[in-house]
């Protein structure tokens, strides 16, 4: 016990507690996710003998909050909870932790596993697979190696062993993600939430009696599903999607891969390190096409081309069966403009990455007269929901991939965050131009904020200038002593006032690095501010120093800066 | 990465008027007469230091109808990779500079046609730039000036690809070799799953040494694939029609321990065994599944405890490693290598275990199911040849041993006893090979004494 008392006193300096919680919140939830101790969680336990003193504190404040909230509003007492949240996926849970964080008394309900897609099917074991990949691809790139001087025999792996490791680290993360809701105290309901009333969810599982809680607001954080088209026939074995890819049953000798976005370049990049070879299916003209095209051209030549991937684009998938009867799985195309049969391929497996559909049936949208638009809920930009009508519901919220608005598991966290932000008092609107996003290939794609297109559409019809910065890999010291030369980033800004409207990056690491300008959005920081804070020397985040150092911002002009953010 | 526009020189079609490839302006004189044209594209000069330039990448294929300002080539500078677009409409006629090499700033890298009528000519051209020009040349080279189409230029396009019955089904990476390579896959005959064309059948097709899977999955490595054939050991000579297949992960693990082992100083004592209780012995219990293997290794385990510094390892060739168990590791042969299963604790288990214990271990190495505790628990090494008629030989000491043993097949030989009789007795010669940091003359001396005397009264061996 004593032994616990020492970090709690280290994370929670006396100074945090004279702000009000901006400053220390975002640490204390990072750390509750990871499976580290937070003060609240002593709170609740009620021990701490040295840190008595900041925590009486606290509790006058969660004990001022919860009578605001109890008292001060029309109906009091009445509800079971404060907030109830639909959905226990990452969404869910940056929501609940940091309810729990403002004094809610908070209930999550979840009807599947808890961690919900990214954790369980997606970001998470994803990345374990990508972690082997990205070790394969090393260790079978004789000429890299040689490079470095290193000789390494013959890379093989065990699939099993491989499947183990995502699933390991899948397990290991919801666990820490469950503890760290039950030991804040949040209650996780089990069972499938269905609204059945203004401030009323009833849950349960399928077939046994329902129960139903009040809360005085309600959040929606349902989630997605992968989306398969019409004609497509998934059996989980030879036709699947991501949820059955992630499991790695089986490494087929070809694949298709009908759709080229993060999901299907993600898995490119696990099945031809371990040894597949791919075939992609795009409808659009181009592979990629939800990237800047600079980025995507670059990514296509070091990501696609050289490696044993082949492509069909401007091309429907309009019927895919399964293997079966001794026949490989077979894909009609038609052509995505004229919709003629274009060809027909013949491949061991198909991978359905064509994006995802939100998880919204059996919410009992319709007791609140909400229509969802092609399975979303509509909502404004505070998350409220909006009725048929067009009018707002009060106290009830969706955030993440049911309401469609930026479909990433980060998203979806933030969003609950304003969500309770406003709940408890503070007007917050989301910028989701700032909200960073990432492909993790070999090397990754990152962006934020405007693609160089969209930005030049913006730039016309609001009558601004934009610029371009650009730089290389090739030109950063860190890069060339890792021999990863290869990559790009490029910087989007106004040169009349120094705005970011988007940074892109391809290259080593470039997950990474993309949080330096995705801050610097948030901020409001220009670019011919940031561009004097310093870099260690050598390190890759030198790239986005050297651009923001070849940005050139009229000096003459000093209008600030749009506003963000705040409102 | 900024785009450039490439300069480009023109010829009239008179064939092999070779036009200067350093000219950058076009070169044609402006006859009102339409004429068809070729052009060169070169390697353009992409920084004022660049004096050559590296193709990272045709964006075009040979083939490609390429449009004004579309980007065509990517060319890496010493500084970034750029774009080079055309400042003309046309065919890309034939790529002289392939993706990977390099050329110096001016030169060929590509032939672009006009129309569909020149894309013969152009590849004449190209086949006569290209230095290392590996293909027979095009037919027309004899012809004159082309006036007529040619019949079969653009032929692989147009070429039979009907529909599912007879569609050749080619993977990507086959397609993406075939196009390297220059083999027209509607030619192949797949060998593949649904008799699709494999990477394995243009390679074939080719003349390439098919690369052969690595246990578990293929060595991706594009750039390794394109440097494979001339990248022999420089030292050595080539000799025609040899052929290179690289290690196995096992013969891999093979090479490097070999290399290892000519760090330890070894040195080796023979010693001649007369077998015939031990063959009588073999005789009585082989029907209840007792092998050679396991009466050896139970022998070599019961001499091993009695001398414990042979069943050692020197680690740091400063100290003794006494291992408190007796694993003796036994080498089998493999289609494709080499691999030594360990019995664990021979000295422990009887007979009839080991040797059930050593036909599991067989089993599972065959079907390459071995844990690495399997394989790599050793303490003392057997080596049995006998069974092929080797008398005698001499092993390589494993490294992290102290010693193997080398067992010589068994034979009838003349041997004189105290008094000078000669009899006819079976005789085995076995040589243990041991690290002499640790283990000397004598002690190997007297642990072959002891291994002797058992294999000689085997009756121990049973109890």
């Amino acid at each position: 016990m004593h032994a616990s008392i020492s970090p709690l006193s280290t994370s929670n300096p006396p100074h945090s507690t004279l702000q009000p919680y901006s400053s220390s919140r975002l640490c204390g939830l990072r750390r509750e996710a990871f499976g580290f101790h937070s003060p609240s969680q002593f709170r609740n336990r009620g021990i701490g003998v040295v840190s008595a003193k900041t925590h009486s504190w606290r509790r006058s404040v969660f004990s001022a909050s919860n009578s605001a909230s109890d008292n001060g509003t029309s109906a009091p007492a009445s509800f079971d909870y404060d907030l109830v949240i639909i959905g226990a996926g990452v969404g869910g849970h940056g929501a609940a932790l940091h309810a729990v964080e403002k004094g809610l008394k908070t209930a999550i309900i979840e009807g599947d596993v808890m961690g919900g897609t990214c954790v369980n099917r997606g970001c998470v074991p994803s990345k374990a697979l990508l972690a082997v990949s990205g070790r394969m691809r090393e260790l079978q790139d004789e000429h890299h190696l040689k490079a470095l001087g290193l000789q390494v025999a013959a890379a093989g792996y065990d699939r099993q062993a491989v499947a183990d490791h995502a699933n390991n680290l899948a397990s290991r993360i919801r666990g820490n993600l469950t503890n760290s809701l039950t030991a804040l105290g949040v209650d996780i309901l089990t069972g499938f939430g269905t609204i059945v009333g203004p401030q009323k969810v009833k849950y349960g599982k399928i077939g046994s009696s329902d129960n139903v809680v009040t809360a005085k607001d309600i959040i929606i954080a349902t989630g997605s599903i992968p989306f398969v088209p019409r004609g497509i026939e998934v059996d989980g074995k030879t036709v699947i999607t991501s949820d059955h890819a992630l499991k790695l049953e089986f490494v087929p000798d070809w694949i298709a891969i009908v759709g080229s976005g993060y999901i299907g370049l993600e898995f490119s990049d696990v099945y031809t390190a371990l040894g597949s070879e791919v075939t992609f299916i795009e409808a659009m003209d181009q592979l990629m096409p939800g990237f800047d095209p600079e980025i995507g051209k670059l990514a296509q030549r070091v990501l696609i081309n050289p490696r044993r991937i082949d492509y069909h684009t401007g091309v429907f998938a309009t019927k895919i069966t399964p293997a079966k009867d001794g026949k490989p799985v077979i894909i009609e195309l038609i052509d995505a403009k004229t919709k003629e049969p274009k060809d027909t391929l013949e491949v061991d497996a198909a991978l359905i990455a064509t994006g995802r559909a939100p998880f919204t049936t059996g919410l009992g949208l319709e007791n609140i007269n909400v229509e969802t638009q092609r399975g979303f809920v509509p909502v404004d930009e505070r998350m409220r929901v909006i009725d048929a009508d067009g009018n707002l519901i009060p106290h009830l919220y969706c955030i993440g991939d049911a309401n469609g608005k930026l479909m990433l598991a980060h998203t979806a966290s933030a969003q609950g965050i304003s969500v309770v932000e406003q709940l408890t008092g503070n007007d917050h609107v989301l910028n989701h131009l700032s909200i960073p996003a990432a492909c993790f290939t070999h090397p990754e794609i990152s962006m934020v904020g405007l693609t160089e297109p969209q930005a030049r559409e913006k730039a016309e019809n609001e009558g601004f200038e934009i610029s371009i910065a650009k730089t290389s890999f090739k030109a950063n010291t860190k890069a060339l002593a890792e021999n990863e030369g290869e990559g790009l980033a490029k910087l989007i800004y106004r040169p009349d006032n120094g705005e970011i409207l988007g940074v892109h990056i391809f290259g080593m690491h470039a997950a990474d690095l993309i949080h330096e300008a995705s801050n610097a959005i948030a901020l409001g920081t220009r670019v011919q501010d940031i561009k004097f804070a310093v870099h260690a020397h050598p390190t890759l985040s030198e790239v986005l120093d050297e651009l923001y150092k070849s940005t050139k911002v009229n000096s003459h002009n000093t209008k600030p800066v749009s506003e963000p953010v705040t409102v | 990465m900024a785009s450039l526009s490439f300069s480009s020189a023109v010829s009239s079609s008179t064939p092999f008027l070779r036009p200067s490839a350093f000219l950058l302006r076009p070169r044609s004189t402006r006859l009102p007469l339409v004429r068809a044209k070729i052009r060169e594209i070169f390697m353009p000069a992409l920084s004022s230091t660049m004096t050559e330039g590296k193709i990272v990448s045709w964006v075009k294929s040979e083939g490609d109808v390429l449009s004004k300002g579309e980007a065509v080539v990517v060319v890496e500078s010493d500084k970034a990779d750029m774009d080079v677009e055309t400042f003309y409409d046309g065919i890309l006629a034939a790529i002289v500079v392939n993706e990977g090499e390099t050329a110096p700033v001016g030169a060929a890298i590509g032939i672009l046609a006009e129309t569909e009528g020149e894309i013969a000519e152009a590849k004449a051209k190209a086949a006569a730039q290209s230095s290392s020009a590996p293909a027979a040349p095009p037919p027309e080279v004899e012809k004159p000036a082309p006036v007529a189409p040619k019949a079969e230029a653009p032929a692989p396009v147009a070429a039979a690809s009907p529909a599912t019955p007879g569609k050749v089904v080619a993977t990507p990476f086959a397609k993406k070799l075939a196009k390297q390579h220059k083999v027209d896959i509607s030619e192949l005959v797949g060998t593949g799953p649904f008799g699709r064309v494999t990477p394995e059948d243009v390679e074939k097709a080719a003349g390439i040494t098919p690369a052969p899977k690595a246990n578990v999955v293929v060595a991706a490595a594009p750039a390794a694939l394109a440097a494979s054939p001339p990248k022999a050991p420089a030292s050595y000579p080539d000799i025609p029609g040899s052929k290179i297949v690289p290690f196995t992960t096992m013969q891999a693990a093979v090479s490097r321990n070999m290399l290892e082992s000519l760090a330890v100083p070894t040195f080796r004592v023979g010693y001649p065994i007369a077998t015939d209780a031990l063959d009588a012995l073999y005789k009585k219990v082989k029907s209840k599944g007792v092998t050679m293997t396991a009466l050896l290794a139970k022998a070599a385990a019961m001499a091993l405890v009695q001398h414990p510094v042979v069943n050692a390892t020197c680690k740091d060739g400063k100290s003794f490693t006494y291992n408190s168990n007796v694993n003796i590791a036994v080498a089998v042969a493999m289609d494709d290598g080499l691999i030594t299963p360990v019995l664990q604790d021979a000295d422990k288990l009887d007979l009839y275990l080991l040797s059930k214990k050593w036909k599991e271990l067989v089993e599972k190495a065959r079907a390459k199911q071995l844990q690495p505790q399997e394989y790599n628990s050793g303490t003392f090494t057997l080596s049995n040849l006998g069974m092929f008629g080797v008398d005698r030989f001499d092993a390589i000491l494993p490294p992290g041993q102290g010693a193997i043993m080398a067992v010589g097949a068994s034979k009838p030989t003349v041997v004189a006893d105290k008094e000078g009789f000669f009899t006819v007795k079976n005789q085995m010669l076995v040589n243990v090979t041991a690290d002499h940091r640790i283990i000397y003359g004598a002690d190997l001396a007297a642990f072959l004494q002891t291994f002797t005397k058992i294999v000689q009264n085997p009756e121990s061996l049973t109890m």
